[in-house]
């Protein structure tokens, strides 16, 4: 199926847009600004699903990854020490090791894409994409949708399970000191007597 | 842009994705790291969708299914990082040794 240059263009600035940002995930001192480079990414890849006529997994892949990334910015400021990048970080380990796997997995996949016949099957000019998804999602494919819904239920339920201050054993940390201020310096305080803890829920 | 670019992006995306999973220390950057994955496999499935499975409507439901996967990914990890946290105060790879408690 030949798209028109201007498409071609488009693909191309998104395809380096995602890739770049992608691979400065990694690299960026800040462990928020990486959460919106891999937001960035996620938006270009959303961007190129337009470009191919998926509307609704287009827009969809937006406004999930928006909501996600600004999720996982909240937690890196939880979690995180550094996560303004005011001091240089790179945190790895087995380092060559990665860089080697990561390259033999791209140049793996990269042989199959270029070396490989694919059938030459392109959208029939009539299809409504979104139409065509919809009719899927509630027809015959409704089973394993509805099923999605249900481990996303699942997944809810267990993520409480998991998070809850006070667990089936007792409290989820017991016996546990808080970190230094410092490497080794004293418990930054120890949690209140009836603090529920429902702030960590992250639904 | 052809289906063979397609799958070259979707492949950089699983390739830089898989480092990352394997090298980052912390949870949360090992996380982006399989998200990245995920959004080449996504790319992959929307490709094929359009360029070579003549709009076929299942094509659309795995992308549905694989950001599922994503959503669910995230949650249950974030729910793992806090009880990781919460027990061992570790918040890298190398804090969690051994599965005793």
């Amino acid at each position: 199926m030949d798209y028109p240059l201007i498409v071609d263009i488009f693909f191309l600035l998104l395809a380096t847009l995602a890739v770049v940002s992608g691979w400065r995930v990694f690299c960026t001192d800040s462990m928020v600004r990486a959460s919106f480079f891999l937001l960035v990414s996620f938006i270009a890849v959303g961007v190129i699903m337009i470009l191919l006529t998926a509307e609704y997994l287009g827009v969809a892949m937006f406004f999930m990854m928006a909501v996600e990334m600004m999720v996982m910015a909240i937690f890196m400021v939880m979690f995180m020490m550094n996560p303004a990048g005011l001091n240089p970080m790179m945190m790895v380990h087995q380092h060559k090791f990665s860089i080697a796997a990561g390259v033999a997995i791209f140049v793996v996949l990269g042989g199959v894409a270029l070396l490989s016949e694919f059938p030459d099957n392109p959208l029939p000019a009539d299809l409504d994409p979104v139409a065509s998804l919809g009719n899927e999602l509630l027809g015959d494919s409704m089973l394993i949708f509805e099923s999605a819904g249900i481990v996303l239920l699942t997944t809810m339920i267990g993520v409480v399970v998991l998070s809850s201050h006070r667990g089936r054993y007792g409290a989820a940390e017991e016996g546990s000191m808080p970190p230094g201020l410092e490497p080794g310096g004293d418990p930054a305080g120890m949690p209140e007597e009836g603090d529920e803890g429902g702030h960590h829920h992250c639904h | 842009m052809t289906l063979a670019t397609l799958l070259l992006l979707a492949a950089a995306l699983i390739g830089i994705g898989f480092y990352g999973a394997l090298s980052q220390q912390s949870f949360v950057m090992l996380m982006m790291g399989l998200e990245l994955i995920l959004n080449g496999v996504m790319l992959a499935a929307v490709a094929f969708w359009a360029l070579s499975g003549a709009g076929a409507p299942e094509g659309q439901l795995l992308t549905i299914v694989v950001m599922a996967v994503m959503a669910i990914e995230m949650a249950m990890g974030f729910a793992l990082v806090v009880a990781v946290f919460r027990t061992k105060q570790a918040d890298v790879t190398e804090g969690i040794t051994g599965l005793k408690h």
